[in-house]
């Protein structure tokens, strides 16, 4: 739906300063997250790019376009790109830092220019690994396994290692910055189980984020000082211990997957709410889940591992946790199906996609059942049914959940919406696409098709097939919003609150001001305070105000009560 | 396992109709267990995303918003629901943890009268070393309806075995023993896959298992040997001069070793460990990381100066002096007759050169007579023989 007779503001924080250096030197929130979205949305297509040339190889059992060497640099350069480079900072940089200043009333995040310093990190880090791939590429695999990566691989491993340690400290700040921001700058009024489930689940992200990287760190440094001075710390020849690395690699690496997939969850739970116009059921347990999940995150690692020579007990006591750390995920998907009962449901894009991301998330959290156990995973490890289970989850899941929060907060960044038609086709084919580019792995991989292979056995093929028209029907989808994103900053309708959604962020003008609010918010109700109708049908009892009409001026509805819904 | 039957011939049948493969051929003992788990989970976790899509439709079309101003209901979900959401997936979880680990843990031990047959990989091949010596590449010949054990090390970087008909996966690694078995059900050839990630030709570092009936088995041996592995094992064993030291006398600067594999040792430390094949090959290449109680720590380690199938053959050599002697006869004779030990009681002494070719395992050997210049030596009270190589 499309608000009648509004206008943009006349100053918003995309007008209000001019030039190139008025955006390589801002200190603004909101610039910052546009500039993310501009780096990673080019690290996307990059990758993506990759992933294309790989399923084109897979189309036939022979090697007929690339030899083995380029096909391990593309799958390795795929991996390290697009999980580094954009499923981490993904939503957190871009969404984050762009709405958890509005979303809990303050002006900026708590250290704006620690904030630019991350990009900045990130833009180096990103450019020594797109460095790495001008000069020759890196053949190990993003998970750079030992003691292949530090003493047999002949291509440039300490070059990427050290970029992917670089955006480490982009990943490290930005966490440090949201939860100092999170703790301290929230609006009077806005308690800990009055904020917004984004802001929970990006809360619970930043606590990963600070805590798990620095391990990835030392350890790229240790790969990079044991291929540089032969210090032997995971080469056996040396004297290290090749499963020691693994150890340390998924002790950042599994809670890492939680950095990529929480957030979205916390996406999704506004989208949920914003297009049913109702609280979200279970809100405190969906709040405590996310902190639930960023914990249990850290003790599930060893389930990588069960076919490593690690101790049954040890096996065990992993299966057992990763369990364990299921429950919360899968009560959080019961708790939003639940939402939907009695809700008044629309359908506009975002909502399609967050529609879209239950069933990739629910299918792909599913599978890590599955790859939980032992006795299945003895079949299943290193498979094409993991790669099908972590893409449904993380590309599936993340990307839906990324791609469903942009639709949604567009007119928000922007003031202007984008062709809503084109914005549903896209999220129809994205789930198509996925779908038809993952199931068929998941058969493969049960058969026996091991990952990173480049020629595979004949009876593999059919379902190879399916999987490569799959993905090219996906990067199809991908491209759409792309492309109507950048049409819309200019002819795109002019809208402030298309969703009449609840929460501060909405209270301020679209685009905001610089300063967010020109009067400083005070919150006096939990969020998704929708008005309901009676059990009964046709009696309405409230009236939802919120952004049916653009405020006047922010002000207007900034203060105390003015966000109450009026209440017959 | 009826309904496990149905399910799969179900499966065939669907594939079969769609001209695709669905569902990889059961050709161990373990496929069965693996696959009823993997139904289990599979009906399990279909039900519950098919209920969610459709419950999602439904309360999607139902409670659909019709004009632009209809609020949402007040809506009670009754608190009993929720705890059944929570508590009725843990017990499904619990059942999947509890089933998966019981399949792994009955199976992580390989039955002891197992066929044990060594595995070396390196980039980008399988080497095979069967207990009468007999090697190969990139196959494997092994017998059905018999328990394998492949007891596996890599040369340089980290692989993994992988046989999809087998339902088995372990990974291979530099410098440290990893065992995996299987009991191949029928005859036939399958895949057998690196599935770790090692390097350029990771993807051609495949070969296939040949499960052969015992007697065809038996013939292929025949066809193949070049003496034991324990036989190659002694050998060198002697050429390195380790017999210099492990004599087995009671002023010996090394440990007695007969009878040394399985047993519980104690170091210097006061720890007490159990000598398997890694402490083997510990304390060949470095023999002062675990030294055990009562010797010094002057054993050179032979680090770097070792292929990993020479240590492979050292251990065999170490794990089977003691073991009893009808199990390692050779199938061939090996070429050079090995020094050998004496003793009173020939179940305990080493396989040696003169062991005849015909001897059929189960009956006992004739006493040997020990070469001149062999002293025998009286059997320690508690240890029994001890071989005494010159
Ligand atoms: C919430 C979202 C989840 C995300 C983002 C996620 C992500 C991932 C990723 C990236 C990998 C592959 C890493 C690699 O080997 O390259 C993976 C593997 C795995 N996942 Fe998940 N996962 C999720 C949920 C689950 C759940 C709920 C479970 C279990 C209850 C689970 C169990 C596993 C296991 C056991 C593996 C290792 C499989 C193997 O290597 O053999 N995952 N996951
Ligand atoms: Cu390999």
């Amino acid at each position: 739906m499309i608000e009648e007779n509004v206008s943009l503001p006349r100053i918003h924080y995309l007008n209000s300063h001019y030039g190139w250096k008025s955006w390589l030197f801002t200190t603004d929130h909101k610039r910052i997250g546009l500039l993310y979205m501009v780096s990673i949305t080019l690290m996307f297509f990059l990758g993506g790019f990759f992933a294309l040339l790989i399923r084109l190889e897979l189309l036939t059992p022979q090697a007929d376009m690339f030899t083995a060497d380029t096909y391990n640099k593309f799958f390795t350069l795929h991996g390290v790109i697009l999980i580094f480079f954009f499923l981490v900072p993904s939503i957190p940089a871009t969404l984050g830092n762009f709405l958890i200043p509005l979303m809990i009333g303050a002006k900026d995040v708590a250290f704006p220019r620690l904030n630019l310093l991350s990009w900045y990190i990130f833009v180096i880090g990103s450019l020594f690994t797109l460095w790495v791939v001008a000069v020759g590429g890196i053949d190990t695999g993003w998970t750079f396994y030992t003691p292949y990566s530090t003493t047999f691989a002949n291509t440039h491993v300490i070059a990427a290692t050290l970029g992917v340690f670089f955006t480490g400290f982009s990943s490290i700040l930005t966490g440090l910055n949201f939860i100092v921001t999170i703790h301290k700058m929230r609006a009077p009024g806005l308690t800990w189980f009055r904020l917004p489930l984004f802001i929970w689940s990006l809360y619970a992200t930043s606590i990963i984020q600070v805590l798990a990287t620095p391990v990835l760190g030392i350890t790229m440094v240790l790969i990079a000082a044991e291929r540089f001075a032969k210090v032997g710390i995971f080469d056996p020849a040396l004297g290290g211990d090749p499963v020691l690395f693994q150890h340390m690699f998924w002790f950042y690496s599994h809670p890492a997957v939680y950095i990529m997939i929480l957030p979205s969850l916390g996406v999704v739970s506004e989208l949920i709410s914003a297009f049913t116009w109702k609280r979200v059921f279970g809100y405190k347990f969906v709040a405590v889940s996310s902190l639930m999940i960023a914990i249990f995150s850290f003790i599930v690692w060893g389930h990588h591992m069960y076919v490593s020579s690690m101790s049954i007990y040890a096996g065990m006591l992993f299966s057992i946790l990763s369990y364990l750390v299921a429950v919360p995920s899968a009560v959080k998907v019961f708790n939003w199906t639940a939402t939907l009962y009695k809700g008044s449901v629309s359908y506009d894009t975002p909502m399609l996609y967050a529609l879209g991301f239950i069933g990739l998330f629910t299918i792909g959290g599913l599978t890590g059942l599955f790859l939980a156990s032992m006795g299945l995973d003895r079949h299943l490890h290193d498979t094409y049914f993991v790669i099908a289970h972590f893409h449904l989850i993380m590309v599936g899941g993340a990307v839906m959940g990324y791609f469903g929060g942009l639709h949604y907060w567009w007119p928000k960044m922007f003031g202007r919406m984008y062709p809503e038609w084109w914005g549903r086709l896209s999220a129809l084919i994205v789930f198509v696409g996925f779908n038809l580019s993952f199931f068929p792995q998941f058969i493969i991989g049960y058969l026996g098709m091991p990952r990173r292979y480049h020629v595979y056995a004949p009876e593999f093929q059919v379902l190879n097939v399916m999987s490569t028209a799959g993905s090219s029907i996906l990067g199809v989808g991908y491209l759409l919003p792309l492309v109507y994103f950048i049409w819309s900053l200019r002819y795109g309708k002019v809208a402030s609150n298309p969703w009449r959604a609840k929460g501060l962020e909405w209270e301020t003008t679209s685009p905001p001001p610089p300063e967010n609010f020109l009067e400083q918010p005070i919150v006096t109700e939990e969020a998704y305070n929708y008005p309901t109708r009676p059990a009964q049908p046709g009696k309405q009892t409230g009236k939802l105000t919120g952004g049916l009409n653009p405020p006047a001026s922010p002000t207007a509805t900034a203060t105390g009560t003015g966000r109450e819904a009026e209440v017959v | 396992m009826m309904p496990l039957t149905i399910l799969t011939t179900c499966f065939n049948w669907t594939a079969a109709a769609l001209r695709l493969p669905l569902f990889p051929e059961q050709a161990s003992a373990n496929a069965p267990n693996v696959d009823a788990l993997y139904f289990f989970m599979l009906a399990v976790c279909g039900g519950v995303s098919i209920a969610i899509v459709l419950l999602i439709f439904y309360f999607a079309v139902k409670y659909r918003r019709r004009t632009p101003d209809q609020l949402a209901e007040e809506a009670h979900v009754p608190v009993a629901l929720e705890w059944a959401w929570i508590i009725i997936p843990s017990l499904f979880f619990m059942s999947f943890f509890g089933w998966g680990a019981f399949l792994y843990f009955a199976d992580a031990k390989a039955p002891k009268d197992a066929l044990e047959i060594a595995c070396t990989g390196r980039q980008w091949m399988w080497k095979f070393q069967h207990p009468d010596g007999q090697r190969e590449i990139n196959m494997l010949h092994i017998p059905v309806g018999k328990p394998v054990k492949l007891v596996m090390v890599s040369e340089d970087v980290i692989h993994s075995m992988f046989v999809p008909a087998f339902r088995i996966h372990m990974d291979v690694i530099p410098k440290r023993y990893t065992e995996v078995w299987f009991e191949a059900t029928k005859p036939g050839t399958y895949h057998m896959f690196c599935s770790q990630y090692c390097g350029t030709e990771h993807a051609n570092m495949i070969g296939s298992v040949v499960a052969l009936e015992p007697h065809e088995y038996q013939t292929w041996l025949n066809g193949a040997a070049t003496g034991s592995l324990a036989l190659r094992g002694e050998a060198l064993f002697n050429k390195l001069a380790c017999n210099g030291c492990h004599t087995g006398d009671a002023e010996a600067r090394g440990p007695y070793l007969p009878g040394l594999y399985g047993r519980n040792v104690q170091l210097t430390t006061g720890e007490v460990i159990v000598a398997d094949e890694n402490y083997i090959r510990e304390s060949i290449l470095k023999p002062g990381v675990k030294i055990a109680a009562g010797y010094d720590n002057i054993m050179p380690g032979y680090d770097g100066q070792l292929t990993e199938e020479q240590i492979i053959e050292l251990v065999a050599y170490i794990k089977h002096l003691g073991k009893k002697y009808e199990q390692f006869e050779p199938v061939a004779p090996p070429t050079a007759p090995a020094p050998r030990p004496a003793g009173q009681n020939p179940d305990q002494t080493l396989p040696t050169g003169n062991v005849k070719p015909s001897m059929t395992p189960g009956t006992s050997p004739p006493a040997t007579t020990a070469p001149a210049g062999a002293v025998p030596t009286p059997p320690p009270a508690s240890e029994g023989t001890r071989p005494k190589p010159n």
